[in-house]
């Protein structure tokens, strides 16, 4: 279920990227985390309980956002704009 | 120039933006850094891309602030340099650390003036780490910046000014807010009177926020406890206690947060010293009423050196510009730099107020359930740093840190410092400002490992 609703910048230049092998697209002028949010319930899997994270505060500071991409580069999603072709990795079955 | 190196200003808010309008009035030409792509800071945030709202849609009341600061701060361009999307990460000697554009700039300045600013304050509650649960701050940065609501029905809780004014710009956006739970009780708003005097204006916004919050029927509680969110994999409620009676409500968003805390670990690298802050519950860097901390040649303005909001912010910083200059020799309006002092005084007696109507609940720390997670980097549990405490005799909060590693996760204890502090406090019978306070570590955000050229290396061992 995705967890943020878009109520502007709906006809914005589409942008493509890929969450777990699965095409999707953002909006121009989404952040990373927007974009996924917008398609997924969630962001990443903590790596000790294995339950969803979803970000918290949205501004850089709570470090909870932090994803994978499929080059192996590490992105915090709550600062990083969306760019075309991303492809984002949590190997969870997130996206589904 | 006198080939003395530039001053930097860290953080494009309110404060830094005025503090750099500050310096190149007389004739400096500062480095502002900011983590941000566009000035503004946090609350001025700008959008990334237009999106066909109005400044008075995004800003509100605060439009005409919010277009003045931005309008200022691009008047600078060409007198000031700039580094958006910058990370200040390690202070050390006279020289900053900055990660920007997927390098590192090592800088060295003559003069600093910290403008970091704040972030929510936090006590846990059961299923503050599920998806949908956002601070306060992070929803309005989802609606302001990103035209994006938490849910399609949220409920906000906590307390503060901002539990009210996210409320209620959600429900202008058209969100159906489900109800916003504040944990300060009714009788406390009456404090907001003895504000009416100092700045008439916000006191009747906020008001007015209330009022048409329901007038539009968003259920409002006063007085509540014992907030639990509810979900497995994301939220589906919030059940909370009050006027005696056990509540609960579905919603698939949360905004939650306990007024503010400041970002105060770049004023340690920078070797100031801190004092215990009763009103803030937390240790701040000791300042001057002009912005002078400790260590020569270091200025703090801002959230990041108390809480004060914007207002404040826009005149602490500069009035700290006025005291880099002044202590530099430069010409300065003595009226000037008096009349700043005198609205921030004015300001600090309205924070008073705003205290008293919006009280920290300490008493949350000691109910925090044991399976409750206190650090959701590090995943510790209230109950694991209850066990530490007890087990080891800890009483002071670096100590639970390396005993339990709270604290010790990606954010370094932005998020659950202030939590832990109020836990460890509660348990061992302490004042929170007994409990000491975490040690700031340099990188102060995570940082991408930078590798030299690998052609200099070659070229150097040749």
């Amino acid at each position: 279920m995705p967890l943020l609703h878009r109520i502007v910048r709906k006809d914005h230049a589409a942008i493509a990227f890929t969450l777990d092998g699965r095409a999707c697209e953002g909006r121009a002028g989404d952040t990373l985390l927007t974009a996924i949010l917008s398609h997924a319930g969630a962001v990443r899997l903590s790596e000790f309980s294995g339950q969803p994270r979803a970000g918290f505060c949205q501004m850089g500071a709570c470090q909870d956002c932090w994803v994978t991409l499929a080059g192996g580069e590490r992105l915090r999603a709550c600062t990083t704009p969306l760019a075309a072709g991303m492809s984002v990795v949590t190997g969870s079955g997130i996206a589904s | 120039m006198t080939g003395r190196a530039q001053p930097l200003i860290v953080g494009a808010g309110p404060a830094g933006i005025r503090a750099a309008q500050a310096l190149v009035a007389v004739g400096l030409r500062p480095l502002v850094v900011d983590e941000a792509p566009a000035c503004g800071g946090q609350i001025y945030r700008q959008r990334p891309v237009p999106d066909g709202r109005s400044a008075k849609s995004l800003y509100g009341s605060e439009a005409g602030k919010a277009q003045a600061l931005h309008g200022a701060f691009h008047a600078l361009a060409g007198h000031i340099d700039y580094w958006p999307q910058a990370l200040l990460w390690n202070l050390r000697d006279g020289d900053a650390d900055i990660a920007v554009a997927g390098e590192n700039r090592r800088v060295a300045y003559d003069g600093l003036i910290l403008a970091t600013g704040a972030t929510d304050r936090i006590l846990p509650v059961p299923g503050w780490t599920l998806p949908g649960v956002f601070t306060l701050g992070g929803s309005q940065v989802a609606l302001k910046a990103q035209g994006c609501a938490i849910g399609s029905r949220v409920v906000f809780a906590g307390t503060g000014p901002l539990l009210y004014l996210v409320a209620w710009q959600y429900m202008k956006a058209g969100v159906e807010v489900a109800a916003v739970l504040d944990a300060a009780p009714f009788s406390a708003k009456f404090a907001m009177l003895r504000g009416l005097p100092l700045f008439p204006a916000i006191v009747l916004r906020g008001m007015r926020f209330v009022a048409e919050l329901k007038l539009r029927g968003v259920a409002l509680h006063s007085g509540v406890g014992g907030v639990r969110i509810e979900g497995t994999r994301e939220v589906s409620g919030v059940a909370w206690r009050s006027g005696g009676r056990e509540h609960r409500i579905a919603c698939d968003g949360v905004g939650y947060g306990l007024t503010l805390r400041s970002e105060t670990q770049a004023s340690d690298l920078a070797g100031c010293t801190f004092r215990f802050d009763e009103r803030d519950r937390a240790w701040l860097p000791q300042r001057d009423a002009a912005g002078r901390s400790s260590v020569a040649g270091v200025y703090l303005a801002g959230d990041g050196a108390g809480i004060a909001g914007a207002d404040a912010a826009e005149r602490a910083g500069e009035r700290a510009a006025l005291a880099l200059c002044e202590d530099r020799g430069l010409p300065v309006s003595p009226e000037r730099a008096a009349r700043l002092e005198r609205e921030l005084a004015r300001i600090d007696r309205f924070r008073d107020v705003l205290e008293a109507a919006f009280p920290f609940p300490a008493h949350w720390a000691g109910g925090i359930a044991d399976d409750t997670l206190l650090c959701r980097c590090e995943e510790i549990s209230a109950g694991e740093a209850r066990e530490a405490m007890g087990r080891y005799g800890i009483v002071e909060l670096n100590r639970l840190k390396a005993v339990s590693r709270v604290g010790m996760g990606r954010c370094q204890g932005r998020i659950c410092g202030g939590a832990a502090a109020e836990l460890l406090a509660a348990e061992t019978g302490q004042g929170i400002g007994s409990v000491g306070r975490l040690r700031s570590q340099a990188p102060l955000k995570p940082v991408p490992l930078v590798l030299q050229p690998a052609v200099r290396d070659r070229e150097t061992a040749a």
